[in-house]
């Protein structure tokens, strides 16, 4: 019972629901198109990962590929970060609209680095408040609706990803979280790594950075129940 | 020092890494590790294989930290892959010895258990070799090899074996439990780790550091830090150049605040563990706060691309680092608030207390480290007894417990909150002006660096080649020793006591995996 009256005095410390973007450093941002400047070469070695190209006088940005090294960030890189973290992308439909006020999420492991997990935890945190979106996580797949996956998708951990999805019921969508989970990132020339969860199941949602933010994993997960967040953040030069 | 037949000693490195080295015959090593003189606090760090070319193709060496700032290696050169087994002198070798069999395919004669660890039967053969670089890597792709089949140690009427992973319950990394048992009490537990198994190792050979830096950073996401900074440490000391001081003073401040973040995650996943939920959130809650403030004044929420060989890749400005103090000071002072209730709630002492004992002597046969060994008695703190970056400038002051068992960890666990508080405190006031990257060119060569990272001792050992390129990296994560150290304290404790075990421990699975 004490612990019930410290939870009531202590404050709300959920995000607003119009305003997620109020308090700096929800999203660490990410690199976006920006033209050169006239003159101006592009030095390709200042992206490791090659998703950054020069494209006709402006640097053209393949996000699927960013690994967030952050090190175009550096001013004298030239270019431009938007702080918006609506960075999913949808492949197919969302869910009937029956769906639109309850969905169960299996989140499965797939070899991520605790980072992604990590956000998909604050995420049932009271910051982000997963549940009043009606948005649960299950334990077991036979009650889920959409599966979560992180992680470039080992070798160990095929067979389990793949016998998730199976036993889940049909209407069914999958989530792809971060750039390991899309392609395997990083990690995608490994042995013992299958890069990436669309090799093993078919992915309907997919969120690249590393990791994406609480708030972009909130809006993939808005957009399997045909939603979205409704703001985003500023671009910076 | 006269060890073993055959053996010489020397000394190695540049100046601030003290490594005596012991070369021996594969014959007399087992010989040579037992006559070591005993040293209360050494610690066995870890095992490196390499390959290289004939005539004697296999060099391993074998780590230990000693109490007095410097490292022990021995090293062994041999003809072919069969060399004794050290694990019956130093139980901590164990792990270690299956791993480096099951990667390059060395047999360790007189080891109990040996086959199936990092690459799995069920998806590689047991031919497979990948770390082999001379012999082209062979078996490389993953071919099926027979199914699973626990191994089953308990032999009880009414005895069972109950597999739990490597997908379970709520949001939780990917690992394995086997427990055994005839009833309410776990009689033997197995972890079955490498689920996870991403071989960083294998992906950094061939790059330059600055490529590799970016899959060190991702081993273990959540203490991207520590890990940078160890590998960071090791290249800077092949080329002989350390980080200027201003860079060194940031690091330090970094580490400190990654701690911070880390150690208020692992206390909320104690308290879940017990079922407090107000708690659990306050602490959640404390920890996204810290996650935003690393984003606005570093970039990054998990500051992942900060440290770098040669210095940092950024400078805050004052500013930003006053703001950083009293932020966290904040954080923690709200944090140790609820710790402090905690202390006060009778369902939350009966969970932990009296739970999961592990007592000093056990604790240093299995070479536990971190804030679990320091639990268990040992003043065991790598920022004090080999410092690094800026520590030698800002002591910390380490917390120490003895009872060994949960809520000692726990305890540990607040009070190293309070030390890392304090030093970010003095840090603010003590970094001095000045650039934070200086040139780093390492030649060939080989050099470890040994970091406290959050969960423990953390060591890069990292070989480069002619062309300044990896050509082996080993990495000896803190969390694979305490893993390893975990069966033996949750044995004859209940099912329900397990998880709030786990959850003291603080261990992650992406770390030991690699």
């Amino acid at each position: 019972m004490p612990w019930f009256w410290e939870g009531m005095k202590s404050p709300i410390r959920t995000l607003s629901r119009r305003r997620p973007d109020q308090p700096p450093g929800v999203t660490p941002g990410r690199p976006v198109a920006t033209a050169l400047p006239p003159g101006a070469t592009w030095n390709p070695g200042i992206c490791p990962v090659e998703a950054l190209q020069e494209d006709s006088g402006a640097i053209a940005v393949e996000f699927d590929r960013c690994v967030h090294c952050m090190r175009c960030q550096q001013p004298e890189a030239g270019v431009a970060w938007a702080y918006d973290y609506q960075w999913a992308r949808q492949h197919t439909p969302p869910l009937p609209r029956a769906f639109q006020h309850s969905i169960h999420v299996r989140i499965i492991d797939a070899g991520d680095c605790g980072a992604c997990l990590s956000e998909v935890r604050q995420l049932t945190g009271p910051v982000y408040s997963l549940h009043r979106f009606g948005i649960y996580v299950t334990p077991t797949p036979r009650e889920a609706d959409v599966l979560l996956a992180v992680g470039p998708v080992t070798a160990g951990m095929k067979a389990a990803l793949r016998e998730a999805y199976q036993a889940m019921p049909t209407p069914k969508r999958v989530v792809a979280v971060g750039v390991c989970a899309l392609n395997g990132g990083i990690f995608a020339d490994g042995f013992a790594v299958e890069g990436g969860a669309a090799r093993v199941v078919p992915v309907d949602v997919a969120v690249g950075g590393c990791p994406p933010p609480p708030l972009a994993i909130l809006d993939a997960l808005q957009r399997v129940i045909g939603r979205g967040l409704a703001r985003s953040g500023e671009v910076r030069a | 020092m006269s060890a073993g037949g055959g053996a010489r000693t020397g000394r190695e490195g540049p100046e601030r890494f003290p490594a005596r080295i012991i070369y021996t015959a594969a014959a007399d090593l087992p010989a040579v590790v037992e006559q070591l003189p005993s040293a209360p606090g050494r610690l066995f760090l870890g095992l490196v294989v390499e390959e290289q070319e004939p005539p004697t193709p296999w060099h391993l060496q074998y780590w230990w930290a000693e109490p007095d700032s410097s490292w022990l290696v021995v090293d062994v050169a041999a003809q072919d892959p069969s060399i004794p087994s050290i694990s019956a002198v130093e139980f901590a070798a164990d792990w270690p010895e299956r791993e480096a069999e099951d990667l390059f395919g060395i047999a360790f004669a007189g080891h109990p258990q040996l086959g199936d660890f990092v690459l799995h039967d069920e998806d590689f053969g047991e031919s497979a070799v990948p770390m082999r670089q001379v012999a082209g890597g062979h078996g490389t792709t993953a071919a099926a090899g027979d199914a699973y089949r626990p191994p089953r140690i308990v032999e009880a009427p009414g005895g069972f074996l109950m597999p739990v992973g490597p997908v379970f319950s709520g949001i939780q990394e990917s690992v394995r439990f086997l427990l055994e048992t005839v009833g309410e009490e776990i009689m033997h537990a197995q972890v079955r780790l490498f689920y996870k198994y991403r071989g960083v190792e294998k992906l950094m050979e061939g790059h330059a550091p600055d490529r590799a830096l970016l899959l060190a950073e991702r081993v273990n996401g959540t203490q991207a830090t520590a890990h940078a900074l160890a590998f960071a440490t090791a290249v800077e000391r092949m080329a002989g150049a350390p980080a200027p001081m201003r860079a060194q003073m940031l690091r330090t401040l970094l580490a400190e605040w990654e701690r911070i973040r880390s150690h208020v995650g692992t206390l909320a996943g104690i308290v879940e563990s017990t079922g407090l939920s107000v708690p659990a959130n306050h602490l959640i809650a404390a920890e996204e706060r810290l996650l935003q403030q690393s984003a606005e004044h570093w970039g990054h929420r998990y500051l992942f691309g900060l440290v770098a060989p040669g210095g940092l890749t950024g400078d805050p400005g004052p500013a930003a680092l006053g703001a950083m103090a009293a932020e966290a000071e904040r954080v923690v002072s709200d944090v140790l608030r609820v710790c402090d209730r905690l202390t006060f709630d009778n369902s939350f002492l009966d969970r932990l207390e009296m739970v999961g004992v592990v007592p000093p002597a056990r604790a240093a046969t299995l070479g536990l480290v971190g804030p679990v060994r320091r639990a268990s008695g040992a003043e065991m703190d790598f920022r004090r007894s080999h410092p690094y970056a800026g520590y030698d400038q800002v002591p910390p002051a380490v917390a120490v417990e003895v009872e060994g068992d949960g809520y000692a960890r726990f305890r540990v666990f607040r009070r190293e909150l309070e030390a890392s508080l304090h030093l970010i405190q003095q840090l603010v006031h003590k970094i001095p002006a000045g650039p934070v990257t200086a040139p780093c060119s390492p030649g060939a060569g080989w050099a470890a660096a040994t970091v406290e990272a959050p969960s423990g001792a953390l060591t890069y050992w990292v070989r480069l080649d002619d062309h300044g390129r990896i050509r082996r990296c080993h990495i000896m994560p803190p969390s694979l020793a305490n893993w390893h150290g975990l069966p033996d304290a949750v044995r004859d404790y209940a099912f329900q006591d397990f998880p709030i075990i786990l959850a003291t421990y603080g261990l992650s699975v992406a770390d030991a995996d690699r």
